[in-house]
């Protein structure tokens, strides 16, 4: 997650751009890949086809249609009502709400870690070790630990969400914050403003880039926190986790690929969505590309 | 022992007094040895020297930002200016807002900060660019910028470190004359530190040369010409001559 060496690198890309003419935009093109996408779902027919003709296994890799038929609709091809569909997206409500939830704490936690940090080299030595332990921590060795204090349902889905997104806000916060230079320091020192005001009007909005960073990757990973989380704690309604699992150990095929596929799409949603909040945010004065 | 103080505004008439002001810092880095310097109200003292004579670090001593490890050095300017190498303005704020700024950290209401704002952009001359975010600026217009973050203090004195070092010779010379206009107009007294001995003796009523460090002061100029100053007065043979003893002077005190 080298979310640290992303932001330097974006920034000095940033200091360099200045000096180099923008480059012309190129005009979109949509047929390229629209190609792909057409030449990877003839492939898929094709490896389908050997696995239901061949092998005799269509639930290992189900025809596109199929897929496409359990996330659109609530029957089978043949008209049996499955339900599926409409679990699948009570699913998807689920995981969005553990994932929302975790990453926020996430936010707040990791804000408030690396502020604390940054207000002494003595502080960050002594907490910094921290988040890296955090990172290293294997989760699964936690899951029985997590389970017995928090239960297992929703909490504990959260809290191993909150574990696996935290570690991006702290480092990329920490590093916003201890970006401002000497002379935009003393500049406010030479005033007189204290502690606090140098926080509020010059250190986080100074870290605001690196905070929308490391938000875009922490975003991402709740996602995968929040499926995981859902994995290991199955109590309670199922999130789109428990869906995979359970279709898969039924060999229900298209269904099992209908939930990777809204459980992908959903992650890559997150992944943009909280792209643009940052270019809102910051892409006034700031240039994220 | 240093004694730096920020006094009242006295009826005297030197704001800044160094007296054999020496600075080691914690590393041993011996920057100032026994530096004797006065600036009076009405006077422009540039400082030339060689890279790392100590030029910022006085400058720093002169503004509070470092203290003097011996001498005394009292600075008796109720109101300070720093203008600093870059402009250091903060990229987030639109020329307005960061020309606020200053007067913002020392919680001066809303209306009075706009009107401080607005006549220091208007002295600068960059009226009709206040929505301007710091990216859309060129470097002289950003200097510009600093200079009337500076200017809404009303400082007494004014510290410049290189101020003009990263700007192209037109720009330069342009605000070199903005910078004797704002001199003549707001009676500040200047200490200026420059790299461009022709700078130093068109901007200054008074030119002092550092030597190698530890930095000290061996050499002090006059500068004779009237203010206000008539640019072409750089093309003149007295001008010329004062430069090349204050050249004269610089080498002789790199040694
Ligand atoms: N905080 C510090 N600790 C130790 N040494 C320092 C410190 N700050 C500056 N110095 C040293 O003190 C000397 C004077 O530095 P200073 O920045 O005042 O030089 P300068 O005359 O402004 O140079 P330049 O013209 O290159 O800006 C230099 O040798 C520098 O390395
Ligand atoms: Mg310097």
């Amino acid at each position: 997650m080298p979310t640290l060496q992303e932001t330097a690198a974006r920034r000095s890309t940033v200091a360099r751009s200045a000096l180099r003419p923008r480059r012309i935009r190129k005009r979109a093109s949509w047929w390229q890949p629209v190609a792909a996408f057409a030449v990877f779902v003839g492939l898929w027919y094709a490896v389908a086809a050997y696995y239901d003709q061949t092998v005799e296994l269509p639930y290992l890799v189900p025809y596109p249609h199929l897929v496409l038929q359990a996330i659109v609709h609530d029957t089978r091809p043949d008209g049996v009502p499955t339900g599926f569909n409409a679990e699948l997206w009570a699913a998807l409500g689920r995981t969005t709400v553990v994932s929302l939830v975790g990453l926020a704490a996430a936010i707040v936690l990791g804000v408030l870690w690396a502020t604390v940090m940054a207000q002494a080299k003595g502080l960050e030595k002594a907490l910094y070790p921290y988040a890296v332990v955090l990172q290293c921590v294997p989760i699964l060795a936690l899951v029985p630990l997590i389970g017995a204090l928090f239960g297992y349902a929703s909490l504990s889905r959260v809290i191993v969400t909150v574990m696996i997104a935290l570690f991006p806000m702290v480092s990329n916060t920490l590093f916003g914050l201890q970006s401002v230079d000497r002379a935009q320091r003393e500049l406010f020192e030479l005033q007189g403003a204290g502690r606090l005001t140098r926080l509020r009007k010059l250190q986080i909005p100074a870290a605001l880039p690196s905070i929308f960073v490391g938000l875009r990757t922490s975003a991402g990973l709740s996602v995968i926190g929040a499926i995981v989380g859902d994995q290991f704690f199955q109590r309670g309604d199922p999130g789109l986790g428990v869906l995979i699992q359970v279709t898969a150990s039924r060999l229900m095929g298209p269904e099992l690929y209908a939930t990777i596929i809204i459980a992908s799409l959903y992650g890559i949603a997150v992944f943009l969505a909280f792209g643009l909040i940052g270019r809102l945010a910051v892409g006034r004065w700031f240039d994220f590309s | 022992m240093s004694t730096l103080t920020t006094a009242e505004p006295a009826v005297r008439s030197t704001l800044l007094d160094f007296r054999d002001v020496d600075l080691v810092f914690p590393d041993g880095t011996a920057a100032l040895g026994g530096v004797d310097l006065t600036v009076d109200r009405g006077e422009f003292v540039s400082i030339v020297g060689p890279s790392g004579c100590g030029k910022s670090t006085l400058l720093r001593i002169a503004s509070g930002l470092e203290s003097a490890s011996g001498g005394a050095a009292d600075v008796s300017a109720s109101r300070i200016g720093y203008v600093f190498q870059d402009a250091t303005l903060l990229p987030w704020r639109s020329v307005q807002g960061n020309v606020e700024l200053l007067a913002e950290l020392h919680r001066a209401g809303k209306a009075d900060r706009a009107a401080k704002a607005a006549a220091a952009i208007g002295l600068v001359g960059l009226t009709g660019f206040e929505k301007h975010l710091p990216k859309q600026l060129s470097g002289g217009m950003k200097m510009r910028v600093s200079l009337a973050r500076s200017l809404t203090l009303d400082p007494e004195l004014f510290l410049f470190d290189e101020p003009f070092g990263a700007l192209d010779e037109i720009t330069r010379e342009r605000l070199n004359d903005e910078l004797l206009r704002l001199f003549a107009e707001q009676r500040f007294a200047g200490l200026f530190v420059t790299h461009s001995v022709s700078e130093a003796v068109y901007l200054s009523t008074k030119v002092v040369v550092m030597s190698g460090r530890p930095g000290s002061i061996v050499a002090r100029f006059d500068v004779p010409f009237p203010l206000p100053r008539d640019p072409d007065i750089r093309f003149t043979p007295e001008f010329a001559a004062l430069v090349g003893d204050v050249s004269h002077a610089l080498r002789e005190g790199h040694r």
